[in-house]
């Protein structure tokens, strides 16, 4: 607030309002304050009213947030009070968490401090991994590098393409007295897409998480640009501990971070949190999304389907993997699964790693069929 | 930042609005805000909506107003630098080479670079207009791509040198929010939501697009589509199918076809998905009969 003081007294609000927005969770940039106060110069100001239409033009808050966008603005330009429950973040929202290079041992069954301050009974332990599906991972990471989805990069390079190059084939006649002996042809580079995998680690998918992250350790080893999170009451980026080329080790790392195994399942809230993470819903822009989850959330499906609604606008996939779609006669029934259908582009069977595997390898945009499962 | 005050003579929102409407294009107030700071500021003007709201027909009207042509670049999943900056004429190049012989000939001048929308744009910022047209399309790549073209205005030839607009270019970007922009980009535009317009506006729009259109049916047919809006629909009817349906009714019932059942029979101009009819069908008649009254 020190700052604000040594500003000529006209600007503060606009200081002030930019600093709610962002305390909102608007991304507001300094340029676009700038851009606002010479718009608001340029408009006369003639009433509040073109304060508020340049506000709107200048910073362009999404259609579905300008409600809150408004309130805002009278609360800075008004000094309208705001109902503090309205706006205020929800006291046990979940926690995302993201252990650094620095952190990567902890003291397994230690509670970490940075976590959950959730009023929820959080179920805080960690365990040890077992089992063993060697065969099966080894098969896994030897076809996914192939099987994943793949994008056509912007940049075309020399290859057996069916497209003439005209740039290398002008150079080769440039050299050679303007004989061409060969028609140089360029390609398009194709990249494997990012993907991005979500591991719901709470009480009602406890037969399968272990599994499930051995299957993403295998996943993250094979294939580039791969982030694997766990979801629970608490959000868990596992990425760097998956990242160890020995499994034991990796998954000894993995299982120590997540605090939150056989938790309640707060679903909705986990990938809200994961959204607001500008860094983490990068990771979804444009890749294949692998949702794990049986979709059976605790209360209402409202912050289930607005999180999904903008994780399939950022995704260019949502494979949603439920356990639950075993049984060959399972239809979409409980309220939250049901209402994000729609945003998902296939239900599929979560059952075991096997399972898992196969749909992962079967996913690729040319088998990419509508929800086979929706009733 | 250099600010305009006044762009051919239009010197606020209220005179843009008014110009835009001898352009047969009724803009409201936020949209008008938005277009003139747009102006003014010399930045891009980025417009959202459904489809079907009219977005690339206020780039058209805005051109228009200022008297300058507009160059439109539509976006598709692939969209490469070469089909949006520019290209060289290589067959021209070859018969030049193959023409000169042993004389100098240079392969680079302007004879030989044929000129995407972005170039064009770039070399005459004062006689045109650069629409870029459902920017949602397109994939990242170009989205990251375009960033920089709107914050410097510039184009790098390797074999020419960069091109530099002489002044800050009037450039409109139209998205139907089918997936989410860059934040990145949408930090240097300016933002406007299009909205379904309310319905004296959209009666308005409809006798100022549909000359045959009589006030009554507008009035009805703005009413209807409101009501079908409402509904559920795969396909929700925007501005121009109002349009369409007023007009096609109109037709029908000047050849004889009594009035409610005129607009039932053109109901293929507004609904265009087999689900949708469907679905509205059995209460067609109740979403019309509050408009035959």
């Amino acid at each position: 607030m020190s700052e604000l003081a040594s500003l000529p007294r006209p600007l503060a609000p606009f200081m002030a309002f930019g600093q709610a927005l962002r305390a909102s969770g608007f991304a507001v940039a300094p340029e676009q304050l700038n851009t606002f106060i010479a718009a608001v110069g340029l408009l006369g100001p003639k009433s509040l009213r073109d304060v508020r239409r340049a506000a709107r033009a200048t910073i362009g808050p999404a259609p579905e947030r300008c409600e809150e966008f408004d309130a805002l603005f009278d609360e800075v330009f008004l000094g309208h009070a705001l109902t503090a429950e309205a706006f205020g973040e929800p006291e046990d929202m979940p926690t995302a968490y993201d252990a650094g290079e620095f952190e990567m041992m902890p003291d397994a069954g230690e509670e970490d401090p940075s976590g959950a301050e959730a009023s929820l009974a959080e179920r805080l332990f960690a365990r040890r991994f077992d089992g063993d599906e060697n065969e099966l991972l080894r098969v896994f990471a030897r076809a996914v590098p192939a099987a994943l989805p793949r994008r056509r990069a912007r940049r075309l390079i020399g290859g057996k393409g069916r497209e003439p190059d005209p740039r290398r084939a002008f150079r080769e006649m440039l050299r050679k007295d303007g004989e061409i002996t060969q028609l140089p042809r360029r390609i398009r580079q194709m990249r494997q897409r990012r993907v991005l995998l979500l591991i719901d680690v709470s009480g009602s998918m406890k037969a399968g998480t272990d599994g499930t992250l051995r299957l993403g350790h295998a996943l993250v080893q094979a294939a580039e640009q791969v982030e694997v999170f766990t979801l629970g009451t608490r959000l868990t980026r596992v990425t760097r501990a998956l990242k160890h080329r020995s499994r034991d080790q990796a998954l000894a790392l993995a299982s120590g971070l997540v605090a939150d195994w056989d938790g309640g399942t707060r679903l909705g809230e986990a990938l809200q949190v994961f959204l607001s993470v500008p860094r983490f819903a990068g990771f979804s822009r444009g890749a294949l999304v692998v949702v794990l989850s049986d979709g059976l959330e605790r209360g209402g499906p409202e912050a289930l389907v607005s999180a999904m609604l903008r994780l399939h606008g950022l995704a260019w996939s949502v494979l949603w993997l439920t356990p639950l779609a075993a049984d060959r006669a399972y239809r979409a029934e409980t309220g939250a699964l049901k209402s994000i259908l729609p945003m998902i582009d296939r239900l599929g069977n979560g059952m075991n790693p096997q399972a898992i595997a196969v749909e992962i390898l079967g996913f690729s945009k040319g088998r990419r069929m509508a929800a086979a499962l929706t009733a | 930042m250099t600010v305009r005050r006044s762009i051919m003579g239009i010197d606020g929102p209220e005179p843009l609005a008014k110009s835009l409407r001898a352009a047969q294009y009724i803009a409201d107030e936020g949209l008008a805000t938005a277009a003139y700071l747009a102006l003014a500021l010399g930045k891009p003007l980025l417009l959202e909506g459904a489809p079907g709201v009219g977005k690339t027909e206020a780039a058209k009207a805005l051109a228009s107003v200022l008297g300058r042509e507009l160059v439109r670049l539509q976006c598709y999943e692939g969209l490469d630098a070469s089909s949006a900056m520019y290209e060289w004429n290589f067959p021209r190049q070859m018969l030049a080479i193959r023409q000169a012989g042993d004389a100098y000939v240079n392969l680079y001048s302007d004879e030989y670079l044929v000129a995407r929308p972005m170039l064009q744009a770039l070399q005459a910022p004062r006689d045109r207009i650069l629409l870029i047209d459902e920017i949602d399309r397109s994939d990242h790549e170009f989205e990251a791509f375009l960033l920089e073209f709107l914050s410097d205005f510039t184009i790098s030839i390797p074999e020419r040198g960069t091109v530099r607009a002489a002044e800050r270019p009037v450039v409109i970007l139209t998205s139907n929010r089918t997936r989410e922009l860059h934040e990145a980009l949408r930090r240097r535009c300016v933002y406007h939501w299009i909205g379904y317009p309310d319905p004296v506006l959209e009666a308005q729009i409809v006798m100022m697009r549909a000359s045959i259109v009589a006030q009554d049916t507008a009035r009805r047919v703005v009413a209807a589509v409101g009501k079908l809006r409402a509904e559920p629909l795969a396909k929700p009817p925007g501005v121009a199918e109002t349009v369409e349906w007023a007009e096609a009714a109109t037709v029908l019932n000047e050849q004889g076809v009594p009035w409610p059942r005129a607009f039932a029979r053109a109901i293929g101009v507004v609904l265009k998905d087999q689900d949708d009819l469907a679905f509205i069908a059995p209460r067609l008649d109740a979403i019309l009969m509050g408009t035959a009254a």
